[in-house]
């Protein structure tokens, strides 16, 4: 096993222009922290200079995207404000506070299992389930081991997106240990609330009932997004995590499941959760050291 | 009060669009037809952003409890008030008791209904726009049904704006099916050859085209991409790449070509290759399904000169109303 995570060096941002409205920022085209701390940073650089006619400011996991008023700022000018910060802000060492949540899953769970079965006619191994079909391709002897290895490590909220609330998370180990799957070959019409897939190198939650195209390997009973501000934990968003927060995915029995779902549908449930100040260096340089530290504030 | 007695295909609330919240995952929503919606409001005397009605293919049947001013325009779905049909892009007078009736649009797709004072629901992050996926926004979070009773906002004498008419000289041409866009995003991934097919194809408007997306029916999207050993985290398929955000009018290909509309989604894993301009994504929510769209490439300043121009256009309908 790794001990460290290696740093990754970074091309030079591709600067693109989305109609006369949009400007697309791509910081890398592979996945890393590297890549996705860059993103959170330039944008909240971005945000912070209060730069006049910016309309949306939105990072992702390897890229951000603006929308702004071209009648208040041309995109030429925009471009060269970026570049701008892109060569003022400091990007060698990363810190800042990051909420630590708690997501009870219950894995192989009745409800995306029927989803999974629903649409075999559109997945690469029809003969397997989703959590099999992965444990497989990624050289896990079973759907056991393969779900020890995503409830072994927490995640870190890498992009939020899609549809509202949606966290992209992506799991805090060296890339060697990180499993990739492909998405389905024809997107499902249907996906669970609450469901937990997997795509490329990430974990997504599906905060609604809608379409999908990750693998699908359990179901949360808590919520990640409330529109009505109902839950406690809602009480300064409808979403739950902001990128940079960690999340870190407990397994848990259909007994539990069926407990904590009371609570949460009588509006009584709390999230466990705590604030921790994310030291970039040091996670770097002992991931699995570090992330026990982090997930003290949960347990 | 307004009630509604019919409710035709969909018919929403909609406004100028939901800002600010785009990296939670929030689309805009908003009128699809931003000139129309827009062009509606300046007939009543209202500003730009208060909300109108957005209707498809059919509109409803309404009922009005107050005397008011009221404007349609976009696609003509040949209105009647009282039974009698009423001039499109023009304000007519309205009395308490009175039942708007509407048939189906022959040539575009979406009408759009103004009222004077705007239609008054509650706005929710400063927006009344309706997004039915999480039930926000306009009348209860959804499409408009029988029985509902849309509330108006207050306004002083509006009997002034009663023949406001826009002249038929700029209304929009919905039967144009070239659609300008500007390549970039992830067009990088095409192939020379795959951009001049994708440019030079005939795209049917797909049947599952709505407020989310409009999806395209065309030769094989594949094979004009260029093949690469994939970056860590894209996923395997030539078209994926690591998830990223979506501008609204973006083009992505994911199986086949899908235009991004006020509701879409605003991120995901298929790589996006072109943006339709702002002036052409009021055009394209326009075109019928089944009918057939060209892409054409522009540069980003031709792209802002077209907006310039359509902005120009909508000013001189507001001065030449006030």
């Amino acid at each position: 096993m790794s001990a460290s995570i290696e740093r990754q060096e970074l091309p030079s941002p591709r600067y693109e222009y989305g109609g006369d409205d949009y400007v697309f920022v791509e910081l890398a085209e592979d996945m890393s922290f590297d890549a996705n701390f860059k993103a959170q940073a330039i944008t909240t650089e971005i945000r912070d200079r209060g730069i006049d006619g910016l309309v949306e400011i939105a990072p992702s996991n390897a890229s951000y995207l603006i929308q702004f008023d071209p009648g208040v700022l041309s995109p030429h000018e925009l471009i060269a404000e970026l570049k701008t910060v892109e060569s003022e802000i400091d990007l060698s060492d990363y810190q800042w506070e990051a909420e630590v949540y708690e997501i009870p899953v219950l894995y192989d769970d009745p409800w995306t299992h029927e989803t999974v079965m629903n649409f075999r006619d559109r997945h690469q191994d029809p003969d397997s389930t989703d959590l099999e079909y992965s444990a497989r391709i990624n050289g896990f002897d079973s759907a056991e081991a393969f779900i020890e290895h995503h409830a072994g490590a927490p995640h870190m909220v890498t992009m939020v997106g899609f549809v509202p609330g949606l966290p992209f998370c992506f799991q805090m180990v060296p890339r060697e240990r990180q499993v990739e799957v492909p998405k389905y070959v024809q997107p499902r019409t249907n996906t669970p609330s609450r469901a937990v897939g997997f795509g490329g190198a990430f974990t997504a939650i599906y905060p609604v009932q809608g379409a999908g195209g990750y693998q699908l390997y359990g179901r949360t009973p808590v919520e990640v997004l409330d529109v009505d501000q109902e839950l406690a934990d809602f009480e300064e968003s409808m979403v739950l995590p902001d990128p940079g927060d960690i999340l870190n995915f407990r397994r848990i029995d259909r007994a539990e499941y069926d407990a904590i779902r009371e609570e949460v549908e009588d509006g009584s449930y709390r999230y466990t959760r705590g604030s921790v100040e994310f030291l970039a260096g040091e996670f770097f340089a002992d991931p699995d050291g570090y992330n026990e530290q982090l997930l003290e504030v949960v347990r | 009060m307004i009630q509604v007695l019919e409710t035709g295909v969909s018919t929403t609330v909609q406004d100028s669009g939901r800002y600010g919240h785009y990296h939670i995952g929030m689309p805009p929503s908003g009128a699809l037809d931003q000139f129309a919606h827009e062009a509606a409001n300046y007939l009543v005397g209202n500003d730009a952003d208060a909300a109108t009605l957005e209707m498809t293919y059919q509109g409803p049947d309404l009922l009005f409890e107050e005397d008011t001013v009221v404007a349609v325009t976009g696609a003509d779905m040949s209105h009647t008030l009282e039974g009698e049909p009423i001039p499109p892009w023009t304000a007519v007078e309205v009395e308490a008791g009175d039942t708007l009736s509407t048939g189906f649009a022959t040539e575009g797709v979406r009408s759009y209904l103004a009222v004077a004072g705007g239609i008054d629901v509650e706005p929710v992050m400063g927006s009344r726009s309706t997004y039915t996926l999480i039930g926000i926004g306009g009348f209860e979070g959804r499409a408009l049904e029988p029985d509902d009773r849309l509330p108006v906002g207050e306004h002083g004498d509006r009997s002034d704006a009663v023949g406001n008419s826009v002249d038929e000289s700029r209304w929009p041409d919905y039967t144009d099916d070239t659609i300008r866009v500007v390549m970039g995003l992830c067009a990088y991934r095409l192939s020379e050859d795959g951009r001049e097919r994708f440019l030079g194809a005939d795209w049917k408007v797909s049947d599952e085209s709505d407020r989310v997306g409009y999806r395209f029916e065309g030769p094989d999207i594949q094979d004009m991409f260029v093949e690469r050993e994939q970056p860590f985290g894209a996923g395997p398929d030539v078209t994926n790449v690591v998830d990223l955000g979506y501008p609204v009018g973006s083009i992505q290909m994911a199986g086949q070509p899908i235009a991004l509309t006020r509701d879409a989604v605003t991120g995901g894993g298929y790589a996006t290759v072109a943006t339709i301009i702002s002036p052409d994504r009021d055009a394209l929510s326009q075109c019928r399904v089944h009918s057939t769209v060209n892409f054409e490439a522009v540069d980003v300043d031709e792209a802002l000169e077209a907006r310039a121009e359509r902005d120009a256009t909508l000013e001189t309908i507001r001065e030449s109303l006030s």
